[in-house]
């Protein structure tokens, strides 16, 4: 419903560009919890989610959606014109709102050998970034072994990222959003239960 | 400024450059190709340089431009001012006090912190290119990891003239996978790649390239184990600072033979200067 639809960044130059900065310090320095300004995110998207989709989304970035955040379909195709594909195959985002949704993981895009940037980036909903499981991460961007504490990923995490970290330089890079805070895990980071 | 939007490129073409600077972070080194737009000023100017800052720059960032690592020559003043137009940001010359830097061909002296981002412009981003000219036979060298090439042209290298004979541009492994083009900086910078605190971001316009080096990542200057890596510089304190670490240019003074070994670093060495340090030239300046 059109008339229902929440505005996206209130400045949209210095909303996107502050945004970015925190999702490529995120990226460069994987597991470190960052937190995004206000957005004026549509159910049942988080704030932090909402503020990705608005940085990184356009015209020329097919959009898998999680059927169950259809809600926020309109919100997302008037702010970004992203077009929303069922293909999980033809996407260069996920957007998951549980775990449940990864279901699709298998069936990304993972990138090839001699273009390995042409994998999905997957913006993924957990309930927590503070409390829950902990767990440790190694890699590039990390001087040394750093924790990250998730309460919502799927008890097979660290196995599943294994087989993505193991297709390096080929992945799926991994956005985690709470609220209105966010943590990246790239593909070239080795994560383990803490 | 009037009539263009924030630091100068419209909102798509950052975005397009902002996806391709994530990909780069997450696989360091590789090179992510990207639409490279027109700049107003033209390709081997830095427009990669530019179009990378233009896309991460915020009003509350600090801008340092350095050339050769000089605050006060042509491309580095250009590019500062048109930052200063376009995006209104604050400028210094001051590495401590940047939150951006942008460099044409050198690292600064100082140790550059986590919070500080380095943006190299980089005229030729593939590391293999005078071995191999087809993009496409390098392509698949990098994703096969096939670097036999460049070690036998070191190799070569050794055998004819007894050393390694390259001293700018000098190839690095980065996070043991990729091989990387530093941009033409002296092999005397390569060190301070590996397990820098800051991070390090890579535009190459004409050839339309991104790549990058996430903060402490391991970046390794290609050797042998009989002949190690060695960082050159001339054999002379700086001739006015007397600074002993730090990468130097000769200057001819004269016709008569002169010279002059300063340091290339000028925000460098004027701190150095400024905090009393003299060295043998500067003595004779003020002498005379």
């Amino acid at each position: 419903m059109i008339g229902a639809l929440t505005p996206g960044f209130a400045e949209p130059v210095g909303g996107a560009q502050s945004c970015f900065r925190q999702v490529l310090d995120a990226m460069a320095r994987p597991g470190r919890v960052y937190t995004v300004g206000a957005v004026a995110a549509p159910a049942p998207l988080s704030d932090a989610a909402a503020a990705v989709v608005l940085t990184l989304m356009d015209h020329e970035t097919p959009l898998w959606l999680d059927p169950e955040a259809e809600a926020a379909r309109g919100w997302i195709a008037f702010h970004t014109g992203a077009p929303i594909t069922g293909d999980p195959a033809k996407s260069m985002f996920a957007l998951a709102l549980t775990h449940y949704a990864m279901t699709i993981w298998h069936r990304l895009p993972f990138g090839t050998d001699e273009a390995p940037q042409t994998s999905a980036t997957v913006i993924l909903h957990v309930a927590s970034l503070t409390t829950g499981r902990a767990f440790v991460l190694e890699g590039p961007g990390l001087r040394s072994p750093a924790t990250l504490t998730v309460d919502g990923l799927p008890g097979d995490f660290a196995a599943v990222w294994q087989r993505n970290h193991a297709l390096y330089p080929c992945g799926i890079d991994l956005i985690l959003c709470a609220g209105n805070q966010l943590a990246a895990l790239p593909r070239s980071v080795a994560v383990r239960e803490g | 400024m009037k009539g263009y939007n924030f630091a100068y490129l419209d909102e798509q073409t950052k975005r397009m450059i902002r996806r391709a600077l994530l990909k780069a972070v997450a696989i360091p080194g590789h090179q992510v190709p990207f639409g490279s737009r027109e700049m107003p000023l033209p390709y081997g100017w830095g427009t990669g340089g530019i179009q990378v800052t233009a896309s991460i720059l915020g009003a509350d960032d600090v801008l340092k431009v350095i050339d050769q690592g000089a605050d006060d020559t042509t491309n580095a003043v250009s590019i500062r001012r048109f930052f200063a137009r376009t995006a209104g940001v604050r400028t210094t010359t001051a590495t401590a006090e940047a939150t951006v830097i942008q460099t044409r061909h050198r690292i600064p002296e100082k140790t550059l912190r986590e919070d500080q981002i380095i943006v190299y412009q980089v005229p030729q981003p593939e590391p293999l290119w005078r071995l191999e000219p087809s993009r496409v036979e390098t392509t698949r060298m990098h994703g096969l990891a096939d670097y036999g090439l460049m070690h036998v042209k070191l190799y070569e290298d050794i055998a004819r003239y007894g050393q390694i004979s390259i001293a700018y541009d000098y190839p690095v492994m980065v996070n043991e996978r990729y091989l990387m083009s530093p941009s033409p900086i002296p092999a005397f910078d390569n060190p301070k790649m590996d397990m820098m605190p800051a991070l390090q971001l890579f535009g190459a316009g004409r050839e339309k390239r991104i790549y990058a080096i996430p903060p402490w990542t391991r970046v390794r200057s290609l050797d042998f184990d009989d002949h190690p890596f060695r960082a050159i510089n001339a054999a002379h304190p700086c001739g006015l600072c007397g600074a002993t670490d730090a990468f130097l240019d000769e200057v001819v003074t004269d016709d008569r033979g002169g010279r002059l070994f300063v340091c290339s670093d000028t925000d460098h060495c004027a701190e150095r200067r400024a905090a009393g340090h003299v060295g043998a030239d500067g003595l004779r300046e003020a002498a005379e």
